[in-house]
């Protein structure tokens, strides 16, 4: 008999998963980059000069020049802070408002849940990015509020993942037996449920990331989210767009930054959920 | 001595579409601290559902009437959060199904160290120490290696004994066995009985066993209460229902249970089955299916009638002369 918690169990099984391993290892590059701009940027992100316009990539600049003639290497290692914490904060948010109403809706039950479900479907029949950007303009041109935007319209996502796996738990022996050892209803909710659905939240969450990485680098593109001069990938693609044929490299690197931090969020989402779930077997 | 737990009465119906069902039909027993009581009877007889009634657990649409009272306190009349209070505290459950009642999620000195926080508000630290305490006292080896083991790690009837730990942690007053050995192998079945018996002797408590097996009353209970179709139709003492049972049910359940000493050959059973509670017939209950039943029976509902001291009967022809 092996002696392991569920939870060595998971990360043994995660560091089988080679492809998981490698998006793991791109995100804590790019985190690592985003947290250590300031020190590893070889310029100032924001810093403008008239005597390097638009140079293509060279060894004193790895990603070429903008057309404020400002380092593109350093505005992506800049940029990063703003996706990362938009994608964080956003998905960290939406958690913590859709999980406790999710499982209020499933425990509760009657007129409670069909308030709360009802509220839910309504937000998901509008079309995620659609809803983004009505919220992101309606609150005004700000990182905080384009993160803001993006974690209401991601929050009935997990109102839906909890209240399913809240019913799913109620008709739980264990739920029963929480309840005939008089755990009152939020302890029930909070002590007994809400570890059981940690899992299925965990992987929701990572790929829930990479979604709101993607809505953070849109918004911003439309200049919803980070303003200027302050840079993101997002508004480094809109500016690069008047010089694709001139200053192509202007577009592809904060372009590559989003595509490989999305894939890797996904690819890592994807381990995680294979590792978590004891009953979905690779290979 | 104020009994442990005193049933009067009991009625639990539901209101359904079809109209109102009535799952329990005045049950009545009361059993003393130290002592068990078993509840016998088929499927759908309203064996769980009183013990759900008991313990408050259910919920939406069910409505409980009578008299309930746990060591003197009237448990009707309390606020649902009083009554939240007693359980797990004065009162505890253990379920049918071992496999399934524990939290996943949580290794087993967790899950009892969480009732002892709950209900004793003792630290984590004394909480786990406690726990560790409760599971040897349930027998279980090594108490302190199991405790940091998760469910999935545990036996059926490993996981048993955890999940009367966690029912007796706290010394309830009342326990109540929905089953507990029902799920198991028959060797581990007997360990599991042996040790309520046990525990039973050393704290005091009471149990309410609820049982379909026969054989588990014999050697387990003090008292017998044999129900058919949400009544009690016999109560006896744990002897008298092998040595002179009196209801044609009772006799039909005995029939049914395999005898070592018995001839050879098909098990008896009892034909038919339970009657719809919507379309509850006149008379007995019991009495479409009973091979004694005369005319009378058909028109006359029968009451529960003492026979002897601690023993009643539901029937008409009760007391039955060597039928």
């Amino acid at each position: 008999m092996n002696a392991d918690s569920p939870r060595r169990r998971a990360l043994r099984r995660f560091f089988q998963h080679r492809l998981a391993v490698l998006g793991l290892v791109v995100v804590v590059v790019f985190i690592l980059a985003a947290v250590l701009a300031p020190w590893v940027a070889p310029y100032d992100p924001i810093q403008t000069s008239w005597t390097r316009l638009r140079k293509p990539p060279s060894a004193a600049f790895l990603f070429g020049t903008d057309e404020n003639g400002r380092d593109v290497f350093s505005r992506v290692l800049w940029g990063a802070r703003a996706s990362l914490m938009a994608g964080v904060v956003s998905v960290l948010a939406a958690m913590l408002m859709g999980v406790p109403l999710g499982l209020l809706a499933g425990l509760a039950g009657k007129w409670t849940d069909a308030l709360i479900s009802r509220i839910a479907d309504a937000m998901l029949s509008v079309p995620f990015l659609i809803l983004a950007i009505a919220l992101a303009a309606f609150l005004g041109p700000a990182l905080e509020n384009a993160m803001l935007a993006i974690a209401i319209s991601a929050a009935p996502v997990f109102v839906r993942l909890a209240r399913g796996m809240a019913l799913e738990a109620r008709s739980a022996d264990w739920f029963e037996a929480a309840r005939a050892l008089g755990n009152p209803p939020w302890r029930t909710a909070l002590l007994h449920v809400l570890p059981n659905i940690v899992p299925p939240l965990l992987v929701q969450g990572t790929l829930a990331i990479a979604e709101a990485i993607i809505a953070e680098a849109s918004l911003s593109f439309l200049g919803l989210g980070q303003q200027p001069p302050q840079p993101s990938w997002g508004s480094m693609l809109n500016s690069a767009q008047r010089f694709l044929t001139q200053a192509p490299w202007m577009a592809i690197y904060p372009g590559v930054a989003i595509f490989v931090v999305v894939l890797a969020f996904n690819v890592f989402g994807d381990g995680l959920r294979d590792a978590l779930d004891p009953r979905s077997q690779r290979r | 001595m104020t009994p442990a737990l005193a049933v009067t009465g009991l009625t639990v119906s539901f209101a359904t579409d079809r109209g109102v069902f009535r799952a329990v039909d005045g049950l009545s027993f009361s059993v003393a601290p130290g002592e068990t009581l078993a509840i016998v009877g088929e499927s759908g007889c309203g064996k769980s559902v009183s013990s759900l009634a008991i313990m408050g657990l259910l919920e939406g649409n069910a409505r409980v009437g009578g008299d309930l009272r746990l060591a003197g306190q009237d448990l009707l009349a309390m606020t649902p959060e009083a009554r939240r209070k007693l359980r797990g505290a004065d009162m505890a459950m253990i379920f049918q199904e071992p496999m399934t009642s524990l939290n996943p999620a949580f290794c087993a000195g967790n899950q009892i160290a969480e009732v002892l926080a709950l209900h004793r508000g003792l630290s984590r630290h004394a909480a786990y120490e406690e726990a560790i305490r409760a599971l040897d006292q349930v027998r279980i080896p090594d108490a302190r290696r199991r405790a940091a083991q998760y469910p999935h790690q545990l036996s059926g009837g490993m996981r048993q004994r955890v999940m009367i730990a966690m029912a007796l942690a706290c010394r309830p007053k009342l326990l109540i066995a929905d089953e507990p050995t029902t799920a198991l192998d028959v060797t581990v079945q007997a360990q599991i009985l042996e040790l309520l018996d046990e525990l039973k002797r050393e704290t005091g408590t009471a149990i309410v066993l609820i049982t379909h097996d026969l054989g588990v009353v014999a050697d387990h209970a003090e008292q017998v209460v044999v129900m058919y179709a949400g009544r009690a139709v016999e109560t006896a003492p744990g002897e008298a229902i092998f040595t002179h049972p009196e209801h044609p049910y009772t006799i039909g359940l005995l029939g049914a249970a395999p005898r070592l000493d018995g001839p050879r050959g098909r098990l008896a059973s009892i034909e038919g089955t339970v009657p719809d509670p919507m379309h509850r017939p006149p008379g007995c209950g019991f009495a479409p299916r009973c091979p004694f039943a005369v005319a009378e029976c058909t028109v006359t509902d029968p009451a529960l009638t003492m026979l002897a001291p601690g023993h009643a009967a539901a029937c008409l022809l009760a007391p039955l002369e060597a039928a």
